[in-house]
């Protein structure tokens, strides 16, 4: 595929270039307990954005000098595949990835709880499939629901998504050339629909009247994404008590 | 000050972060955090109440040992008067010599793997958790022995319970009808020997797979009568 130059507008009569709203999702689909062998697992998608998370632990820690012996050791790997992108990536740490797998880490700490598990460690692994924008969010948003299906104590989830400046106007789930050419890109996740946000952070100029517009968007964004988490949850363990009652 | 509220009910699925009471009559138990006023979930499990508490039985998790639990468990290591056991947990289990043997034994004349060897399969009980999470087992149990043959399943630690049933009664069942030997360890270890070993395998993963949704036994006896 020829890679797409920039298009003169990106907003269209208040359509974007994928034909949705200002303030509207890519679709989303959700899927919980792919992976067999981890203690939980998901797959969280934005449009064409993939994002897998695997967790393992409570487990051993090893090297034993990074051990705390009241806490348990949090680690994060976020990783984008080779073939993620339309420009190949090279597997393998980078700049990049070493900064968003901190940011994520920093963000996961906000909601667990270290001391019920002391001396162990839990990894928390992000890989992402395919990338067309917005991959932290979706990464942080798949490491949560991994994290509750893995049975890791947590306050809350976390809810994660993007607002971006286009042509000018503020934009949910900022999405392919979008992220590109827009002017802005903000990541922002907060805990489950609280007010308490564990991640910004912000690419671009804008004035503080945009940017706390932005933040609200961005909030009302990670409530939509908190509701999502939670049905899905819900769904995949039904326990069939409510069919018995109805009978 | 306002009256307190419970909003869930036993045995009902909830997920890190949903509230389950308000107000100070109730208190939190296991798997729930109280803030303010209110008791939340910090796991994804089914409610169980018990008077004023409230707590949760999570789908999924760890094992953690605590005294008294019997627990299956891989020999490691061996050192001089210990073995070091994985009893499926973050945390190593350690069998010191005195606990396993009830004689005398001369160190310099005898090599201890004449009890047990790296790879044996040992049921043990849990003598003692440090607060420094160093797990102490003892043989000192009459059900406490090693485990020859057979096969070893794990399922998750917190459905011990249901395979188990009340009074051993889906055991019991599974047991009967597979003409099986079973122990089942509190860590989610499980031993099968017998003459059905597959039948039962089947019906156990089936527990581990199901024990959330309502008419289990009701499942585990028509899969079990229909046979292989």
């Amino acid at each position: 595929m020829a890679k797409a130059g920039k298009p003169e507008k990106m907003i269209i009569n208040g359509k974007r270039l994928d034909g949705r709203e200002l303030e509207e999702f890519r679709p989303i689909s959700i899927e919980v307990g792919i992976l067999k062998r981890a203690g939980g697992s998901a797959v969280f998608r934005f449009g064409d954005t993939y994002a897998l998370s695997a967790v393992y632990g409570p487990r051993p820690m090893h090297p034993k000098h990074l051990q705390n012996p009241q806490k348990t050791v949090l680690r994060c790997r976020y990783s984008m595949a080779p073939f993620s992108t339309q420009e190949r990536v090279r597997p393998g740490v980078n700049r990049r990835s070493v900064e968003i797998s901190k940011v994520l880490n920093e963000a996961l700490s906000n909601v667990l709880f270290f001391e019920d598990y002391p001396k162990t460690g839990i990894d928390v692994f992000v890989e992402i499939l395919q990338a067309e924008a917005s991959t932290r969010c979706a990464g942080l948003n798949a490491a949560s629901l991994a994290l509750a299906e893995a049975g890791i104590p947590m306050r809350d989830f976390i809810s994660s998504c993007s607002v971006g400046k286009v042509d000018g106007k503020i934009v949910l789930d900022v999405g392919g050339l979008e992220d590109q050419y827009g002017e802005v890109d903000m990541a922002v996740a907060t805990i489950g629909n609280e007010d308490k946000i564990v991640l910004l952070q912000l690419d671009g100029i804008v004035t503080k009247e945009e940017f706390l517009k932005m933040l609200e968007l961005a909030k009302k964004g990670c409530a939509q994404i908190y509701e999502k988490q939670k049905e899905v949850l819900k769904e995949k363990y039904k326990t069939g008590e409510l069919d018995v009652e109805s009978q | 000050m306002d009256k307190s509220e419970l909003l869930v009910k036993e045995r009902q699925l909830v997920i890190p972060g949903e509230t389950l009471a308000r107000g100070l009559d109730f208190l939190p138990s296991s798997g729930c955090y109280r803030v303010d006023n209110e008791i939340k979930a910090k796991l994804m499990g089914l409610v169980k109440l018990k008077d004023r508490f409230i707590g949760i039985v999570p789908l999924a998790g760890v094992y953690i040992p605590k005294p008294g639990d019997g627990v299956i468990g891989l020999v490691e290591d061996m050192q001089t008067t210990i073995w070091v056991l994985d009893i499926n947990s973050p945390y190593d289990a350690i069998l010191p010599l005195g606990e396993a043997v009830g004689e005398y034994v001369d160190l310099s004349k005898t090599d201890i793997s004449v009890y047990y060897d790296i790879g044996d399969l040992i049921y043990a009980k849990v003598l003692n958790v440090s607060k420094s999470k160093q797990v102490q087992l003892t043989m000192n149990d009459y059900r406490a022995r090693k485990l020859i043959g057979g096969r070893v399943l794990t399922i998750t630690p917190s459905k011990v319970p249901r395979l188990i049933g009340k009074e051993g009664s889906m055991i019991e069942l599974i047991k009967d009808k597979s003409k099986c030997q079973i122990i089942v360890g509190q860590n989610g270890v499980v031993w099968l020997k017998g003459e059905r070993e597959g039948l039962a395998a089947k019906a156990i993963l089936t527990i581990e797979r199901e024990s959330h949704i309502v008419g289990l036994t009701d499942r585990i006896s028509e899969l079990l009568n229909k046979g292989e």
